[in-house]
């Protein structure tokens, strides 16, 4: 039944409905952004956190465990928590929270000194590993962490400064940019490499990441096209990356430059790279050959074997960050949102931020053949000069970045406390995001450079009513 | 900022998606918002009021009693005390209901909770905070609280609750910290621990001094936007309180992940094993808003309308049920194992069952408050 009626949706979506058509009716189900998984119900502070709606109570138990272990901070080992030692003995964070605050979006640091939490800085050499992935520093690794044990030296203490870059809109109005640039001083274990890449990442909102895995491989494929075959100068690539597990390449969906392929990898990654936890996935240890300290420091794995966070509990984060809901649109139906949803589709926008999919085959039964509106293609884009970090990462190159998904967007100033956007979170609101827009997302960036006020405003409340 | 939207069930999604690209229709055959939900709400704000109160009155006695102790720390005044905590907590924890809609308590801006109350303790910061050499002041400890998110938490309750009794690591009772810690001539501590002491208990008045404020009747004050508010919005915030307080924050949160580890640091209150109380009070607290009624520390009791009276006219017979499954919950935390830490062990059949029931019996809760929920259409906020 519940499958019909998904089909019945969809239907009605391609007989008219489509944003993607300009049409400012609303689309069925369009203002429910998860469908049936949709948090409808707390919409303010804590509109991250709540489980999928229509999860089976088979789940509580995980997803409030899940919750426990995505909250709790991981400390030294030994400890007299057998559970929760093994942090580092480099890290980023104690916690998977201190950066998803309320399972939100983090943002660079705010003020000068504060530290970098919640946004962390990738690494790599030129060349590829023997999967086709970043080559890591020889020093300091794939990632830098500034944080250690206290036996063990923190990697560097990371800067970033902003200069401010002025603009016009095509009606005179007056803007400002902050570009950054990143420095690293305290260098631990000597200079970083001649040829250093860095990449800096804020850590992304944890919801609606079960549907986004949902998404059929196939829709992914008919999305792409990677020669620009239809002439709208948008060449959308699948960037294909190493599955651990599969051990072979499937496509990128999580990360900004679609970078791991399932949220197991992701949160396996995240584990190690951010909190220096090793996991079923990843169970070597994050120290590089001239770290001593950290490879000399005592392993939280409870037997020699065992990684350091047992295999019960990585099923149960995972779940958990499957599995936590998109909250409901508010605002969708005034008549200035419905406009800039129009604008936003003629800009063109909606040709990389896809509105909807169906979502297909899951093992999570309430993420399976949902009605969904993230606003990405999961594809990478290039973006031009203005937001590429030069550092390839599989198949997507330097200029190359993932279409973040839009849903939730509205919510991360009541949930974080601030706006900031883009991959290093150097925008200030939606208006500066999209004007740092190059490369593919050109044309979209001056169409709404040049439009009116009022349209650039309704577009700008459109994208902050999702 | 709620107050301009207008309520769609879910149920009427199915028509719309039917008839395709019209206007939505928001007529959804949902009950109307009974008469009784003004007075009801009225009633509400005195509670919260009170409690708030009272919850300071307490604090302030647990203040006196704490600086009692650090000018003469002996096994007597410490004694006094945890006694003092354990009654400050008693009338806090009834409070807990009045979170999760951004109120006063967690308002995002500068809502206090988070230095209240927050939890889990990261106990071994706080000994790193009174072993190093910065400041302890009001100031320095709200910006170290937190830091990095919920994960430093040092300030509130729960750190006062681990000066006075230490880690908890036995089996068959609370921790055990000696006097002798506060005793400047047994630790070279005890100064910067008195300190801590002072500051947190200090700062836990003076926020509650805020909320106390936040609901006072006659004020330009957060009260008076909440009863200014629609008697539909008034509804949300306290239904959304007690919703997410049965399921997800103490059904689930607090007992289910407890439950799932058998860990001691899971629990709640665990330096001074009081865990069961926080079960016991944050049911009550419930109760309070969905009878109206609540009993005040001097013995007086306030009475009025409550959301049972509001469910009730629409519902009587889901009213009933929530009577009747709030009763159980209760009676279930009042027959919980004390310590909780024991009997949520693997191994501790009966006292698992304990906590399992419940469990069972605050998710059904929330399944019957969110059935009230739905059916005053108060789901997905729509913009008139």
């Amino acid at each position: 039944m519940r499958s019909i009626h998904c089909a019945a949706l969809v239907a009605l979506c391609l007989a008219g409905c489509d944003a993607e058509q300009g049409d400012p009716a609303l689309a069925p189900g369009e203002h429910l952004p998860g469908g049936e998984t949709t948090n409808t119900f707390l919409l303010g502070s804590n509109a991250f956190t709540r489980q999928a709606e229509n999860l089976a109570d088979e789940h509580d138990q995980a997803f409030f465990s899940g919750n426990s272990l995505f909250n709790m901070p991981w400390v030294e080992a030994p400890a007299s928590t057998t559970r929760r030692d093994g942090l580092g003995p480099l890290f980023n964070a104690r916690s998977c929270a201190a950066c998803h605050f309320k399972d939100g979006r983090g943002a660079p640091p705010l003020e000068p000194g504060e530290s970098f939490l919640g946004l962390l800085i990738r690494l790599s050499v030129p060349g590829e590993d023997m999967f086709g992935g970043p080559l890591p520093d020889p020093n300091y690794g794939g990632q830098l962490q500034p944080f250690a044990l206290p036996a063990v030296p923190g990697e560097a203490e990371p800067r970033v400064e902003y200069a401010e870059i002025s603009g016009t809109y095509g009606d005179g109005e007056a803007y400002t940019l902050l570009a950054p640039t990143y420095a690293f001083d305290a260098l631990a274990y000597g200079p970083l490499h001649a040829e250093i890449m860095t990449s800096p990442r804020v850590a992304p909102a944890v919801i609606g990441l079960g549907l986004l895995e949902a998404i059929p491989v196939e829709r992914l494929e008919a999305l792409a096209d990677p020669d620009d075959a239809n002439g709208d100068g948008i060449s959308g690539e699948i960037n294909p990356v190493w599955d651990v597990e599969a051990g072979a390449l499937r496509p990128g969906r999580f990360g900004w430059k679609s970078d791991q392929p399932t949220v197991r990898q992701q949160v396996a990654g995240a584990l190690l790279g951010d909190m220096g936890i090793t996991s079923p996935i990843f169970r070597e240890r994050n120290c590089t050959a001239p770290q001593a300290d950290c490879l000399a420091a005592m392993d939280g794995g409870n037997t020699t074997d065992a990684p350091e966070i047992e295999a019960d509990d990585f099923d149960k984060l995972v779940l958990y960050s499957e599995v936590l809901a998109v909250p409901a649109r508010r605002d969708y139906q005034s008549d200035e949102v419905l406009r800039g949803k129009a604008l936003f589709s003629q800009a063109g926008c909606a040709s990389c931020h896809t509105p909807s999919h169906v979502t297909g085959d899951h093992p999570i039964e309430a993420m399976r053949e949902q009605l969904i509106w993230p606003y990405t293609d999961l594809l990478v884009h290039d973006m031009g000069d203005a937001l590429a970090d030069g550092r390839p990462v599989f198949g997507a190159d330097g200029r190359e970045w993932r279409t973040p998904p839009l849903w939730g967007l509205g919510y991360y100033e009541v949930v974080n406390g601030h706006t900031r956007l883009l991959h290093d979170g150097r925008a200030r609101g939606v208006a500066e995001a999209i004007l740092w827009h190059g490369g593919e997302g050109e044309a979209a960036r001056e169409a709404f450079r040049t439009m009116p006020a009022a349209d650039r405003a309704a577009l700008v409340r459109f994208v902050e009513s999702l | 900022m709620f107050d301009r939207f207008r309520i769609l069930t879910i149920a009427a999604l199915v028509p719309l998606a039917l008839t395709g690209c019209e206007d939505e229709e928001t007529t959804d055959g949902t009950a109307p918002i009974p008469a009784v939900t003004a007075s009801a709400l009225e009633n509400y704000a005195e509670i919260v009021h009170a409690s708030y109160e009272d919850s300071l009155t307490a604090a302030r006695e647990m203040g006196d009693d704490l600086g009692a102790f650090a000018d003469d720390p002996t096994d007597a005044t410490l004694q006094t005390a945890r006694t003092a905590w354990l009654d400050a907590r008693e009338p806090y924890l009834q409070t807990e209901v009045y979170r999760f809609y951004d109120g006063p308590i967690d308002n995002p801006t500068n809502g206090p909770e988070g230095l209240i109350n927050a939890w889990p303790l990261d106990e071994s910061y706080i000994d790193s905070i009174i072993a190093g050499d910065e400041g302890i002041n009001a100031d320095n400890l709200e910006a170290l609280n937190e830091a990095g998110g919920e994960e430093n938490v040092a300030t509130g309750y729960h750190a006062i609750e681990y000066l006075l009794w230490g880690a908890d690591t036995s089996p068959d009772g609370p921790g055990d910290r000696p006097a002798a810690d506060f005793d400047e001539a047994e630790s070279d501590e005890a100064e910067r621990r008195k300190i801590y002491l002072y500051t947190t208990s200090d700062m836990l008045i003076a926020h509650l001094e805020g909320l106390t404020a936040d609901w006072a009747d006659g004020a330009a004050n957060y009260r008076a936007e909440f009863l200014g508010a629609t008697d539909e919005e008034g509804l949300r915030r306290v239904m959304t309180g007690m919703i997410v307080l049965a399921g997800f924050e103490t059904g689930g949160e607090r007992l289910q992940a407890a439950l799932d580890s058998g860990d001691q640091e899971d629990e709640h209150s665990c330096f001074s094993d009081n865990t069961h109380r926080d079960m016991i009070q944050d049911v009550r607290g419930i109760r309070n808003v969905w009878t109206g009624e609540y009993q005040r520390l001097d013995g007086t009791t306030i009475e009025g309308p409550g959301i049972d009276e509001v469910v009730r006219a629409a519902d009587a017979a889901l009213a009933g049920q929530i009577d009747s499954k709030l009763n159980e919950a209760y009676a279930n935390a009042q027959a919980l194992e004390v310590p909780f830490d024991q009997s949520i062990q693997p191994g501790n059949d009966e006292g698992r069952s304990k906590v399992e029931a419940l469990i069972l019996s605050l998710r059904d809760l929330e399944s019957l408050l969110q059935n009230a929920f739905t059916l005053f259409g108060l789901t997905v906020p729509v913009v008139e």
